[in-house]
């Protein structure tokens, strides 16, 4: 292992403080990998053996389950991870024309890295955000109704060392490590940033405002919307 | 003509919607006080009363899958709420944990007092970083009031709650899957039964249902059964939110009563795409049977979805318009359950690499005619074969696209290649800087 002491130290105690939430330390496992990739960017070997050591399980044991996650790299990449969703809806309200691009203007492939470490460039699946389609997800935080040329100024203002502000979250996107150490459950600080909803998420309270409906009292007996 | 009902919807868009104060500001875990005070099986037989429906799919009855647990042996029993969102359509959720989290909490600690459990679990899906800290906000408030931890609003009974972030796999959304993985190993299903109620997380007897399921429970308890039930259809009750995306006007979520039907969400929603036609959607995800514009009138509960050839699934309707190439998107869909089967079993691991890989051959213009009778004949290989309901999924969009739209498929093979521009399904317009 090639972590210094201070660095094995601070990961085990922070391991010990995640598998307190659980019943069974090993259900800290998932949060533990992302701890690791908060410290090294990816699933490192020296993470996996710590991880290992932790639980008592063997190395092979903990990377059987690294390899299992999309989210776990098992190769350093960039500060950036762009995600770009290519599955079938966002692909086609544009999400292929946004991956082409960004695939072009960066120079690299799904899965790459640029040679500057600021991006790592994925077609990633479904997020959960198609009412926002087309999506890019920069950290794991939305970048919604996007095109290709919102993109890449989304890449123009992170190589500049602009702050970036997800559509709905933080109002700065933070790096790739950052929230990673998010993801492992140590608060951010920032759940107050960022808005409540986006348009397409308030759309049909909308249209019920607009139209003055509203569910049924809780003392109606009526059959109000009902078929 | 059906109304929209925004119940858990309400407060979205409110400034601070997340925050306990603007929770409790409006009535929020007054529902929670209330159940405190009435016995465990009473609120069970309430939940079994109102016909809630799991809202994460499958649409099992809540109240029955909570009856489910044994009788207390003395050891624990876990409530895990399934916040893995992730079926290519289907975006409520997640809006819903960041725009008022605290309603799941409510909902969570009513559901844990029922059916007694001290420790509750969130598996959320990792890639939604702000919807993690909007939850994890609520639990450091609720413990911060008394409404989580010990001796909750002085009725001597305690719940810790821990929202655990996934790191990327959709079979996790399966609740086995899920299970293994909060327990973390591979997100792999395991065989049922033992079902989840008799031995789920750490093989104990474990609840597992989804965000909105849970998020309705605080609605019933504090307004009654009857004001539930007064929302929906015979065998659909209540109130569910209904996710419009694609080409459609004013894409995002419609809360309204079971039963309304797509006309109806297209005129709240101004329509298809200006210009275009409704070409087909999903009523529930990529694993339900596509629809065209012949099923706009189908009224949308479970079993008049199901009659008319598809599933409800979570709502999650993806709208396409007369641009879209079908055998485009099916290849796409296709891709996604060969890249999302977990590899457990034969019939999904290889059967899904069939359907992508022979798709998206005639899709890029290298198929051959016989290619169709493949096609025809791999679903049989995999539905009713798989481990679980991912591979008995899988073939959904391609069985009814080649359905609805078999000439499509032939006129690829023929040509050689797609007949559509996809500039032309292109949603939004290109903005020159």
């Amino acid at each position: 292992m090639t972590y210094d002491a201070q660095v094995a130290e601070r990961l085990e105690a922070e391991f010990a403080e995640i598998q307190a939430r659980y019943p069974q330390p090993r259900s800290a496992l998932l949060p533990m990998l992302h701890l690791v990739q908060s410290v090294d960017g990816y699933v490192s070997p020296d993470g996996i053996e710590l991880c290992a050591m932790s639980l008592g399980l063997t190395p092979a044991e903990v990377s059987a389950v690294a390899t299992f996650y999309t989210q776990f790299r098992r190769t350093p990449g960039g500060t950036y991870n762009l995600g770009v969703c290519t599955t079938a809806l966002c692909a086609i309200m544009g999400g292929d024309a946004i991956f082409e691009r960004l695939a072009q203007y960066l120079g690299i492939g799904d899965g790459g890295t640029t040679p500057d470490g600021l991006f790592t460039l994925e077609r990633v699946e479904c997020n959960a955000a198609c009412d926002y389609a087309p999506v890019v997800m920069a950290n794991w935080e939305f970048f919604d109704c996007q095109t290709p040329t919102s993109a890449t100024a989304l890449v123009d203002g992170l190589r500049a060392g602009q702050d970036v502000a997800p559509t709905r979250g933080p109002v700065r996107l933070r790096t790739f490590t950052e929230v990673a150490r998010t993801l492992a459950g140590f608060d951010d600080g920032l759940a107050g940033e960022g808005p409540s909803a986006g348009a397409p998420s308030l759309a049909g309270r909308d249209v019920a405002r607009d139209q003055g409906w509203q569910a049924p009292a809780a003392d109606q007996r009526g059959r109000k919307g009902a078929r | 003509m059906s109304e929209l009902t925004p119940v858990l919807t309400a407060r979205w868009g409110m400034p601070d919607s997340w925050r306990l104060e603007t929770y409790r500001r409006d009535g929020g875990y007054q529902a929670l006080a209330k159940a405190l005070t009435m016995e465990p099986s009473a609120l069970v037989d309430e939940i079994k009363a109102s016909g809630l429906r799991g809202r994460g799919g499958a649409g099992f009855p809540a109240g029955m899958k909570w009856s489910f647990l044994p009788k207390p042996d003395g050891g624990p029993r876990y409530l895990v709420v399934n916040a893995d969102e992730s079926e290519p359509g289907t975006c409520k959720d997640v809006p819903l944990m960041m725009a008022d989290p605290h309603l799941l909490v409510e909902g969570i600690a009513i559901t844990a007092y029922a059916i007694g459990c001290d420790h509750a679990f969130v598996y959320l899906r990792g890639e939604v970083v702000h919807a993690y800290r909007r939850l994890m906000g609520a639990v450091e408030e609720a413990k911060a009031a008394g409404l989580l931890g010990q001796d909750i609003l002085g009725s001597g009974w305690g719940l810790e709650l821990t929202v655990h972030a996934g790191a990327g796999a959709y079979i996790c959304g399966e609740e086995t899957a899920l299970l293994e993985s909060l327990e973390g190993k591979r997100g792999q299903p395991r065989l049922k039964p033992p079902f989840p109620a008799v031995a789920g997380l750490y093989a104990r007897p474990t609840v597992v249902n989804n965000v909105e399921t849970i998020a309705s429970v605080p609605g019933i308890v504090a307004r009654g059964v009857e004001w539930f039930t007064a929302m929906g259809t015979e065998r659909s009750k209540g109130h569910g939110i209904f996710s419009l995306s694609g080409h459609v006007t004013r894409p995002g979520q419609y809360e309204a009563p079971f039963g309304i039907t797509l006309r109806e969400l297209l005129t709240m929603a101004g329509g298809i795409r200006a210009g275009h036609e409704l070409k087909f959607w999903t009523p529930g995800g990529s694993s339900t049977p596509l629809f065209t514009a012949e099923h706009l009138d189908v009224p949308l509960d479970y079993e008049q979805v199901a009659a008319a050839g598809s599933m409800l699934g979570t709502r999650a309707i993806q709208i396409f318009d007369d641009t879209t190439c079908v055998v485009r998107a099916t290849a796409r869909w296709m891709e996604f359950y060969a890249h999302e089967s977990c590899g457990k079993c034969t019939p999904c691991r290889e059967g899904t690499m069939w359907l992508w890989g022979t798709v998206l051959a005639i899709q890029e213009g290298r198929g051959k005619p016989e290619d169709l009778d493949i096609l025809a004949d791999i679903p049989a290989s995999i539905v009713g074969k798989a481990f679980c309901p991912l591979g008995d999924g899988a073939p959904s969009a391609l069985t009814s696209s080649m359905r609805y739209f078999r000439s499509e498929y032939e006129d690829h093979i023929h040509l050689g290649g797609c007949p559509f521009d996809p500039a032309a399904s292109i949603l939004l317009e290109e903005v020159a800087l």
